[in-house]
């Protein structure tokens, strides 16, 4: 069932990329280099605030945050130069920290569309059957789930795991997972951890686990691990940077202890289906 | 349903929603506080002339385009008709019977009881004592032509303890004035679904009435789609306890277009309960749909449970709706009761979502879109008629995002 995928390699260069908050432009990544070759996996580790996120919406596409400086090509092709949709159909993923609920649209015909834009074209109907339903059940996921409205009163555990089935059915060349560990109990964790996993062993996925604790990490070994802080990347190692992290946390950066869990990224997105409060 | 409004509640809440209109607690209508507040009179006559000729300033006339009415409102009587074609189930009968034999709720404005008046025999659906028809009563009604005004009065009869679903659906060409009265006997249950899918020069004017009895259930849906103008006032009136009402409507205005529905629930009687959901998108330059939501508690209607709720999806800036929820309140003993308006545009973060999936940017406008109506559409419980009505949903979506 694995679709095969030549792998890429995603160049960050330099990067540095603002919001605009209360009509300023505000410098939130302050030139963030990094370098993900097909079949790697990179752990970005920082304090809440550090920007991760920002890195992975701007790699994305997110209108809210502009590029001011710098370059990001997936094997050598401006991905910066390309829409949103033309990103994922390049081979970008990202597996949000807050997933977004798109009420009366369902599970299914969500995954049949996007399968369908990334493949460029449909699934044979009786397969994307099967395939759905047996990435859902290694899942653990409830076969109901697909009729229901895309992340829309969807628990923590299950907003995460609909992004997990995303990736595994979707087999992307780099995938950013966002804080994907984040409020998720045990077996939750191991689950999607076993998602992940898979798709790494096709071989090719490069990955980017942006996570605040080193705990996924037991799950999930990293090939580097990335230091994180005030909008770049301040210290690179290999995976014992994770265990120096977990033990000292971040005061030798100039960042107080490791800080809980639940930065506020992106402004919790209205759920209003479809509506937002005109400007 | 249920949980579909327990969302969008717990949404508005969350953003702190727009709300627009009033709440009035403790407040007789006629007593106003200023003067947006000054209610209609809710004047029902079976006279014509017992309304005013409407000049737009009233109140229950403000957003309508009153020179697209005249020809309406000038018009003299006429015996032109729309043509009918029907299913009938067995245990289902569709009778002509003569004006006056059928004690129908009085009409709201001067238009419904011109429609009245002129109509000559009504187009009656029977649906006897305690009959459950296993399929819908389907009448089509169609216009020939926008030369003659036509009047016409369109009776749902359903007896007592019956269960019935009666499909209305217009299209054509037609200048159309009308009255719809549904009689919902005691126990009674009946789901409702008119659909306007109008050619684009069509004028139709219409109110349904509707009465419940006691324990009675009515399940109405309006699907307004094509019509140059379309106004809709529905009423509902209780006539004994536990009556459950659900209002559900979808608009779909293109450039130029005028969507107008007028609900008033009149809660009477103790105990009972109504749900409001009208949704619309707006595509287009001119392209405008009014919603009002009027629910009164009178001091007689204990333990009322009510609430209402209007979204509309702004697909381009030059479209317009206005939306204005009222409800007036005379009596403390309630269960509940409350309102939500919403206008606004695309959620930048659904299409990111679904962009970041791959999903081209119109095909992901689309499917908000289509989710956004789906919400009401495929509560209907009607397979066929939930296809169908996706259909002509998506016919306006080819449209809008051509
Ligand atoms: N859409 C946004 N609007 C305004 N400020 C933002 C937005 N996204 C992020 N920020 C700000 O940028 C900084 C970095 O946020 P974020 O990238 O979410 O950090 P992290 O994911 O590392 O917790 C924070 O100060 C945050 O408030
Ligand atoms: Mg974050």
């Amino acid at each position: 069932m694995t679709v095969p995928t030549a792998g890429a390699t995603l160049e960050i260069r330099d990067l540095h990329v603002s919001v605009e908050t209360d009509g300023a432009d505000k410098e939130i990544l302050t030139g963030v280099d990094l370098t993900i070759r097909p079949g790697e996996t990179h752990a970005i580790m920082g304090p809440n605030g550090s920007g991760k996120s920002t890195l992975a919406y701007a790699v994305a596409g997110h209108p809210k945050y502009t590029v001011t400086a710098g370059t990001v090509t997936l094997d050598g092709e401006d991905v910066l130069a390309m829409s949103i949709d033309e990103r994922a159909r390049a081979g970008l993923f990202l597996a949000m920290q807050y997933p977004v609920e798109v009420p009366g649209v369902s599970v299914s015909n969500f995954l049949r569309s996007a399968a369908t834009a990334i493949r460029g074209e449909a699934p044979k109907l009786r397969l994307w059957v099967k395939e759905q339903k047996e990435a859902m059940s290694r899942l653990e996921m409830d076969p109901g789930f697909s009729e229901r409205s895309v992340n829309e009163g969807f628990s923590g555990g299950e907003k995460k795991r609909h992004e997990i089935l995303q990736l595994e059915l979707l087999r992307p060349k780099v995938a950013i997972l966002d804080e994907t560990d984040s409020g998720l109990d045990v077996d939750a964790l191991r689950v999607v951890s076993e998602g992940v996993n898979r798709v790494r062993a096709g071989g090719t996925t490069g990955v980017v686990l942006i996570t605040h604790y080193t705990r996924i990490l037991n799950y999930i070994s990293p090939d580097f691990v990335h230091v994180f802080v005030k909008g770049r990347i301040a210290e690179s190692g290999g995976p014992e940077l994770a265990d120096e992290l977990e033990a000292h946390g971040y005061a030798k950066y100039g960042v107080d202890a490791l800080t809980p869990a639940g930065g506020r990224g992106l402004p919790t997105s209205p759920v209003l289906p479809g509506v937002v409060a005109p400007a | 349903m249920a949980d579909v409004l327990a969302t969008e509640r717990a949404a508005l809440k969350e953003t702190g929603g727009i709300t627009d209109g009033s709440i009035a607690v403790g407040v007789r209508p006629s007593t106003p506080r200023s003067p947006a507040d000054v209610r209609p009179e809710r004047l029902r006559s079976a006279d014509p002339d017992a309304f005013v000729l409407p000049t737009g300033r009233e109140e229950e006339w403000r957003f309508t385009p009153i020179d697209r009415v005249r020809p309406l409102l000038d018009a003299a009587p006429s015996a032109a008709h729309l043509s009918v074609d029907s299913e009938v189930p067995p245990g289902a009968e569709l009778l002509e019977l003569p004006a006056g034999s059928v004690d129908v709720p009085l009409p709201v404005d001067r238009l419904a009881a011109l429609a009245l008046a002129r109509a000559g025999d009504a187009l009656v659906v029977r649906v006897p004592k305690g009959a459950e028809l296993d399929a819908p009563v389907v009448l089509r009604l169609t216009g020939t032509g926008t030369g003659e005004v036509v009047w016409g009065h369109v009776v749902l009869d359903i007896a007592e303890q019956a269960r019935a679903t009666v499909v209305l659906e217009h299209a054509g060409s037609a200048h159309y004035a009308a009255c719809v009265s549904v009689l919902i006997g005691d126990g009674a249950q009946l789901q409702l679904v008119q659909v306007q899918d109008w050619a684009p020069d069509t004028l139709h004017v219409a109110h349904v009435a509707s009465r419940l009895g006691r324990d009675a259930r009515l399940l109405s849906t309006q699907v307004s789609l094509g019509g140059d103008l379309v106004r809709i006032t529905e009423t509902v009136d209780f006539d004994g306890p536990g009556g459950d009402v659900e209002l559900r409507g979808v608009s779909f205005a293109d450039g130029g277009q005028h969507l107008e529905h007028r609900l008033l629930v009149d809660h009477s009687a103790p105990h009972c309960r109504s749900r409001v959901t009208y949704k619309s998108a707006l595509q287009g330059d001119e392209a405008h749909t009014v919603w009002v939501g009027d629910v009164l508690i009178r001091a007689a209607a204990e333990g009322t449970d009510t609430y209402e709720l209007n979204r509309n999806l702004l697909l381009t800036p030059e479209a317009r709706a206005d939306s204005v929820p009222n409800l007036e309140i005379e009596t403390g003993e309630i269960a509940g009761a409350g309102h939500a308006s919403a206008t606004g545009r695309f959620d930048d973060e659904q299409l990111f979502y679904l962009r970041a999936r791959g999903i081209p940017a119109d095909d992901a406008r689309r499917m908000v879109v289509r989710g956004f109506f789906a919400e009401v559409i495929e509560s209907l419980g009607v397979p066929a008629l939930e296809e169908r009505l996706m259909a002509l949903i998506e016919d306006e979506l080819g449209r809008a995002f051509a």
